[in-house]
């Protein structure tokens, strides 16, 4: 439907071969604007109820499973060159329950040269390695627990970014972020100037034919205002936990690292992948304990953090298998002295997961997938899941990145 | 102060004066002929290996850094390297070197495409919207591709522009003649039936008059399944080939368990420069290639 009628001047050159002078497409030109959809569902089955948050993490988001058959987000993808100096991506999530969602709204420059990168409008922050790749193209189910906690799956800002590619033999990447705070721990708020901002530097090269690596460490920073958490567990043991605000600077530091080796440096036939990533988020603020009832506000700090180590493998075309551990840990948190009595400062518990998964891609546009996990990330709650998936491309398909 | 910084600027204008053209060239026969039309005028970076699958490549950190420095990407186009290539350039924030600059050459813009689908449908597979890529197994195609590259490299770096257009014109004689030389070695090969495991030949095909009887992979892109391939022992009893014909970064299992089976020869071809122990640069291309399809017909 999008498809472009090339129109081919040809003449008969040397040799009598002829030679036709097409209108140079590049891959978007064949779709103005190059437009996609994926398609993703599956099955989840789980011994838990999703809902229960990992221990220690109650006051962090928990995006959780759908329990059952469910329909993943279907993601609308439209793309295109705006003018020779402006590229626009537009990523829009359609939801189960009906409503649409704009996951990315962005703007690039493709002409600033000098190895400058614009970027601004809504997009996912380029901290860490998951954080910017898309759900379709995540090697497992889910998201690792500590992306899921700390940053509610992916970090997603309203805001611009500026990166700057040196002009080395050795990739060396280091970008800049300011935004509004939208997505988690960010507050979104109508104020003027910055709510959240990101640094990071990555850095990568080939070692040899065969092995390529990605290395990069990460800052974010932002001010979290009357953070609400509800179903808090305390001290009191209150059934159904209590609600409770944070206000305070929050700072988390990041390191990820990704080693790939391919025979011949070929990842068609087979590949190993493996990947690690490790945040660390320290809080410190005020804490409103019960704000509904009791209402205590006193001083409150906290460093969580967690990592994942992963491997996959494809064994052969089209077949993968990965294999992941994920760990989280809660911290022990410095309580204030009115509220020492109420809020839980060690839960002595570090909640852990992993996972297991096999998957077929009969075509590069289509991937089959199926994953077990054994999850204690709630103490005590020991959940077996088992995860079937699929995720289907259609239309334009473009470039992955590393 | 004042001496220091003429010196530095004198040192920087005379080294950006004798500068070679940087050049990134996604896979290695237009490296090879780039490297024939600039001589020591460029240097060359080649992207990707014979080994590797050219449609499969990853944007790695090492492509997008090589291609921040590059003044010219020359890339075969239609869409070969749609999956690495856009996300290469765009990440490597050169200005010099994004799609419709002078600084981006794509090969198969002045050549005479085979195969373009006149639909676009996933179902018949990774179909090419501009026609089948694989135009480098066609020694003629090389012509109008180096007239046009020359064209470039002239545009690019005039005060070089006698020498591009010198070697050119040796480049075009000699090619002449080394076509003439491998058409008439290729004789025996008219007319003959051969199998191919990717539909990667169509242009060595219409060149040499070679008949693709059918396919190892069930559509372009996906890979031979054991149910397709005994479908193809099939065809070959009723459609008998002489061998099956595969690039030399391709899984060698398929073609192997056919030419077992059917009794016919599995001919490697170099496909590429660098893709055999002959294959060190376009004429040794082209020479082994016709030397390995006579071989497999004995």
């Amino acid at each position: 439907m999008f498809k472009n009628i090339c129109l081919c001047t040809c003449a008969s050159v040397l040799l009598g071969h002829a030679a036709c002078a097409c209108a140079a497409g590049n891959n978007e030109a064949a779709f103005n604007p190059a437009f996609s959809l994926i398609l993703s569902g599956g099955y989840a089955s789980l011994q838990r109820d999703p809902a229960i948050p990992a221990t220690g993490f109650a006051m962090n988001p928990n995006p959780g499973h759908e329990q059952g058959f469910n329909l993943g987000e279907s993601e609308m993808g439209i793309s295109a060159n705006i003018d020779p100096q402006f590229r626009g991506v537009a990523t829009l999530a359609l939801a189960a329950a009906g409503g649409i969602s704009v996951e990315n709204a962005f703007v690039q420059t493709t002409a600033l040269g000098d190895g400058l990168n614009l970027k601004f409008g809504r997009f996912f922050s380029g901290l860490g390695y998951l954080n910017e790749q898309h759900a379709h193209a995540w090697d497992f189910v889910d998201q690792p627990l500590v992306y899921a906690a700390l940053w509610e799956n992916q970090l997603g800002e309203d805001g611009l970014q500026l990166k700057w590619l040196a002009p080395t033999d050795m990739f060396v990447e280091i970008g800049g972020e300011m935004g509004k705070g939208r997505g988690f721990p960010g507050t979104d708020r109508a104020k003027n100037g910055s709510g959240a901002g990101v640094l990071f530097v990555h850095a990568g090269d080939d070692i040899g034919i065969a092995q390529s690596w990605r290395a990069g460490v990460s800052l974010h920073q932002t001010r979290r205002a009357d953070a609400v958490s509800d179903a808090v567990p305390d001290l009191l043991g209150t059934a159904g936990g209590v609600s409770n605000s944070f206000n305070g600077d929050s700072r988390t530091v990041g390191m990820d690292l990704v080693w790939k080796y391919a025979p011949d440096g070929n990842p068609r036939n087979s590949q190993v992948k493996l990947q690690a990533e490790y945040f660390r988020r320290s809080e410190n603020g005020h804490l409103t304990y019960d704000t509904a009832g009791a209402n205590i506000r006193d001083t409150f700090a906290v460093t969580q953090g967690g990592f994942y180590v992963q491997g996959v493998y494809q064994f052969m075309p089209r077949w993968r298998t990965a294999l992941r551990y994920d760990r989280l840990d809660p911290g022990v948190a410095q309580i204030g002295a009115l509220n020492v009595g109420n809020v839980i400062n060690n839960y002595a518990y570090q909640p852990n997961r992993t996972a297991l998964m096999l998957d077929y891609s009969p075509s590069e546009f289509s991937r089959l997938r199926a994953q077990l996990a054994h999850d204690r990330s709630r103490q005590g709650l020991v959940d077996n899941q088992f995860f079937l998936q699929y995720s289907m491309s259609m239309g334009a398909h473009g470039a992955h990145s590393y | 102060m004042k001496n220091v910084i003429a010196i530095l600027s004198l040192l920087l204008l005379s080294s950006t004066a004798h500068a070679a053209l940087s050049v990134f060239a996604c896979e290695p026969e237009w490296a090879a002929l780039t490297q024939e039309l600039a001589g020591d005028k460029a240097t060359v970076y080649t992207a990707t290996t014979a080994l590797q699958d050219p449609h499969r490549i990853e944007a790695r950190p090492s492509l997008i850094a090589k291609a921040r420095r590059t003044d010219l990407v020359v890339c075969t186009g239609a869409e070969l390297e749609v999956a690495w290539l856009p996300l290469v350039l765009r990440e490597s924030g050169n200005g010099k070197v994004q799609p419709g600059s002078n600084g981006y050459f794509e090969a198969a813009s002045v050549v005479h495409m085979l195969e373009v689908p006149t639909q676009l449908d996933r179902g018949e597979g990774d179909v090419h919207a501009q026609g089948n890529p694989h135009i480098q197994t066609d020694p003629r195609n090389f012509l109008p591709v180096a007239e046009a590259l020359a064209k470039r490299l002239m545009q690019l770096d005039p005060a070089n522009a006698a020498a591009y257009k010198q070697r050119l014109a040796a480049f075009t004689g000699q090619w002449r003649t080394a076509i003439a030389k491998w058409e008439k070695q290729a004789a025996p090969l008219k007319g003959m039936p051969v199998v191919v495991q990717h539909k990667g030949f169509p242009y060595l095909s219409s060149w040499l008059g070679l008949k693709e009887v059918t396919t190892l992979e069930p559509k372009p892109g996906m890979e031979p399944s054991a149910a397709h391939l005994s479908l193809v022992l099939n065809t070959l009893q009723q459609y008998p080939a002489k061998m099956v014909v595969r690039a030399a970064y391709q899984d060698g299992r398929p073609s192997a368990w056919i030419a077992q089976r059917a009794n016919i020869a599995a001919v490697e071809l170099p496909y590429t420069v660098g893709g055999s122990a002959e294959a060190t640069d376009l004429y040794g291309l082209f020479d082994d290639t016709v030397a390995r399809l006579l071989k497999g017909l004995q």
